[in-house]
């Protein structure tokens, strides 16, 4: 009896909550770490990040309009998802990274985390970072964390999951839309993200993910007078300030790429506050007991 | 309209400030020349008088106050927090004592009226000092993790329209946090930083601490490029802010943009009329509308307009525009020359466009820079004086139906600093402001300022806040 021959799976990108291929037809062959063929990833063009930041732009006014409950219980689903897929996840870690299933597994379980953590920050994050300003004078104002925008993401290029996981949920846990470019060289993991967040609740266009070439991908984002914010963690050094420089265009907020050793340690704020904006509303609260009149 | 009653001028003496008739840069805690030997006058924009000499910094210059506060910082950077704090103190209380003498010279060497530089800039500046000294043994409470650590050398390019102001808004967080500083301020108004710098001696301030540069574009592009510059704070122009984004690409500092804005003033048809004719006035005549938060946009609800613009215009006639050092003065000259060409061409414009120009009746003094205050009326979206920034006192008025269009036409602009809401229902407030793109809105008033708040832009108005506790992360390296 022969073996049973596997069912392959064609790996597309996700825009808009849709799964389109690349509209320039082209895929690049992807490999694990011995150089075995893995599957076909879309290469995505100019016209697939452009299409993506429309996705993503008109996601934004619902995403970040939602209650800061409604993306925590959105963000905590994903982690469900993700729960139930553990085993998909672990194997296609580990033929990304080369690592071994218990490596890979480890790899997975931080991910799910932060998820779960990223999760309890929505309804947070303002708490902490916002507040009301003790001001001199009859007047009354609040400082409130919002939304940057759309974000376009360049996501780590070594830790393909993990990595990816920790670098998107912090920009959509605090009401941003996020244009992702997955690992070039290990973008699967990233693809299969997708099919969770299509599955999970989370609108359309919140998250777009594309495969392709890193530097290809991101140069129409950096330059696009529609995205607000850019994070440059997956670009190296030379690519990272030529992206910084179209960035400047019409002036979004970059987050320069940090070396990070150990994508398991704890994350801190930082990766939340850097696609914010603080709003600061005053309002005259009148000055009734000082002209001694009473209310 | 004729006033019932004229005033008599009120001027403020000048002869409590003592302008030398030459100043040089202020490198560790030394008034020196600069190493080409440039010079530039400072004039007084009323008169056109000139008021001093002052060296003109050059990259030489750049060059040794940055090494004069890479020196300074070991030591200061060391200091225990509570000994910063009491340098600030001394620094905000010699402020106070010092402000009537600051006030005239403010607007000796700015244009704008006493009665703003004396009852505004001053008790906000030392304001700022006060607010931010008290920081500076507290930061392990600040909210970004314990003992976080100062930057390094600041490199500071402020501009003309407030001089002292936005001199206070840079150099206090600096110090507080830990860091030094070097400070170019405009090439107009060089003389209040340079007046501060007797202050950090007063002080007893260690040398190289502060630094200032008095110069051109020229100084602060070569402070924003130095090497060994670990932070860039700009307030100024979009163009020249994107240009020090390109500049600091690729390193490691750490940069925060204060830039230009084209602030809606939404008035909506249940608001109180007289109130809202008040804060229109102070939103784009305050500091003859050289504000970068100017409410230089009025967006009034289509069935008030015609009542709103006569009150307006009613108000508009008893504003009185002269000589900046009488205290009766409400609107002063423009800051310079180059920059009265500049409104005069886009208001130039604006009536080539097919914008309706209205002015009231005021005679312009002979000498000086000045402009009257200007309304636009029959104003679309697509107007260059609806889209650019004049930086002047020239409004340019739109309408609105509905609220949902007072935000579409509110938010059409790459600009996102400052917005107005007018309006008697609260949560009409709230609803508006929520989806406004700004860094700071107004409602029921215009053109607040408080050290504990933050004060910033979205989109291309800038990145980054001053002010409050999240005006101390640009100077931290968290």
């Amino acid at each position: 009896m022969s073996e049973r021959l596997t069912v392959l799976k064609t790996y597309k990108l996700y825009v808009g909550g849709k799964f389109p291929r690349s509209e320039s037809g082209r895929v690049y062959e992807v490999t694990d770490s011995k150089g075995n063929w893995l599957a076909n990833a879309p290469l995505s063009s100019r016209k697939d990040a452009r299409d993506a930041v429309v996705a993503a732009r008109r996601a934004v006014g619902g995403w970040s309009g939602a209650t800061a409950y409604n993306r925590g219980q959105v963000l905590y689903r994903v982690a469900e998802m993700l729960e139930g897929r553990r085993a998909q996840f672990v194997h296609e870690v580990a033929d990304a990274e080369g690592l071994s299933k218990s490596k890979a597994a480890d790899q997975v379980d931080a991910a799910i985390d932060r998820w779960v953590w990223y999760a309890g920050w929505t309804d947070k994050i303002a708490q902490v970072v916002g507040g009301g300003n003790p001001v001199a004078g009859p007047f009354f104002n609040l400082s409130s964390p919002e939304p940057t925008g759309v974000v376009a993401v360049l996501a780590p290029q070594e830790s393909s999951f993990l990595g990816l996981v920790s670098v998107v949920a912090p920009v959509i846990a605090t009401g941003n839309t996020a244009v992702v470019v997955a690992s070039e060289k290990a973008p699967l993991p990233a693809l299969s993200l997708a099919e969770v967040l299509a599955t999970s609740d989370v609108p359309g266009g919140v998250v777009n993910i594309l495969s392709g070439r890193t530097a290809e991908i991101a140069a129409p984002l950096a330059a696009h007078q529609d995205v607000n914010a850019i994070d440059l963690a997956g670009a190296d050094e030379v690519l990272a300030k030529e992206l910084e420089i179209a960035a400047a265009d019409n002036l979004k907020r970059v987050l320069r790429p940090q070396p990070v050793d150990d994508w398991s340690a704890a994350p801190g704020t930082d990766r939340m506050t850097a696609f914010l904006e603080t709003k600061t509303v005053w309002h005259p609260t009148g000055s009734l007991g000082a002209s001694g009149s009473s209310y | 309209m004729a006033s019932a009653f004229e005033y008599a001028p009120a001027p403020e003496s000048r002869s409590i400030v003592d302008i030398a008739p030459s100043y040089g840069l202020f490198i560790d805690g030394e008034f020196t020349d600069a190493a080409d030997g440039k010079v530039f006058k400072t004039v007084s924009p009323s008169s056109e008088e000139v008021l001093s000499e002052i060296a003109q910094a050059g990259e030489a210059d750049v060059d040794r106050a940055v090494k004069a506060a890479r020196k300074a910082f070991e030591k200061w950077s060391a200091l225990p927090g509570s000994e910063r704090a009491k340098y600030l103190f001394r620094i905000a209380r010699i402020i106070q004592e010092r402000s009537r003498e600051l006030a005239v010279l403010e607007t000796l060497d700015n244009g704008k009226p006493i009665k703003e530089t004396r009852d505004a800039d001053l008790p906000l500046v030392a304001a700022h000092f006060f607010y931010y000294a008290g920081w500076a043994d507290k930061l392990d409470h600040a909210g970004y993790g314990a003992n976080p650590r100062p930057l390094g050398v600041a490199g500071q390019v402020i501009p003309w329209n407030f001089p002292l102001l936005m001199l206070a808004w840079k150099i206090a967080p600096a110090l507080a946090t830990g860091n030094t500083v070097v400070l170019k301020p405009a090439e107009t108004t060089p003389l209040s930083a340079l007046f501060f710098a007797d202050i950090c001696r007063q002080a007893g301030l260690p040398k190289g601490v502060v630094n200032i540069l008095p110069g051109y574009g020229d100084a602060g592009a070569a402070l924003v490029a130095h090497p060994d510059v670990n932070k860039v704070a700009f307030t100024g122009s979009t163009a020249v802010g994107k240009q020090i984004a390109r500049t600091v690409a690729g390193t490691r500092k750490k940069v925060t943009l204060e830039l230009g804005g084209k602030g809606a003033n939404i008035v909506f048809d249940d608001a109180p009329i007289d109130q809202a004719v008040e804060g229109i006035v102070n939103g784009i005549f305050f500091n003859q509308g050289q504000v970068c938060c100017a409410g230089s946009r009025l967006l009034v609800q289509e069935s008030i307009q015609d009542e709103l613009l006569d009150s307006l215009k009613r108000r508009l006639s008893t504003l009185r525009l002269g000589d900046p050092l009488d205290k009766n003065t409400d609107i002063g000259a423009i800051n310079s020359e180059e920059q009265l060409s500049r409104i005069t061409s886009l208001v130039e414009r604006g009536e080539a466009e097919g914008a309706e120009r209205w002015s009231p009746a005021c005679d312009l003094p002979e000498s000086g820079y000045w402009f009257a205050p200007t309304l636009f009326t029959n104003v679309t979206q697509a107007h260059t004086v609806a889209r650019d920034e004049i930086f002047g006192p020239v409004l340019s008025v739109l309408t609105f139906r509905t609220p949902d269009e007072a935000v579409a036409k509110a938010n059409n602009t790459p600009y996102g600093l400052s917005a107005g809401i007018w309006t008697e229902k609260g949560s009409r407030i709230l609803a508006v402001a929520n989806k406004l793109r700004a860094g700071v809105v107004w409602s029921n008033t215009f053109n607040k300022f408080d050290p504990t708040s933050p004060f910033g832009g979205y989109k291309e108005s800038g990145f980054g806040r001053e002010g409050g506790r999240h005006g101390l992360e640009a100077y931290l390296d968290v």
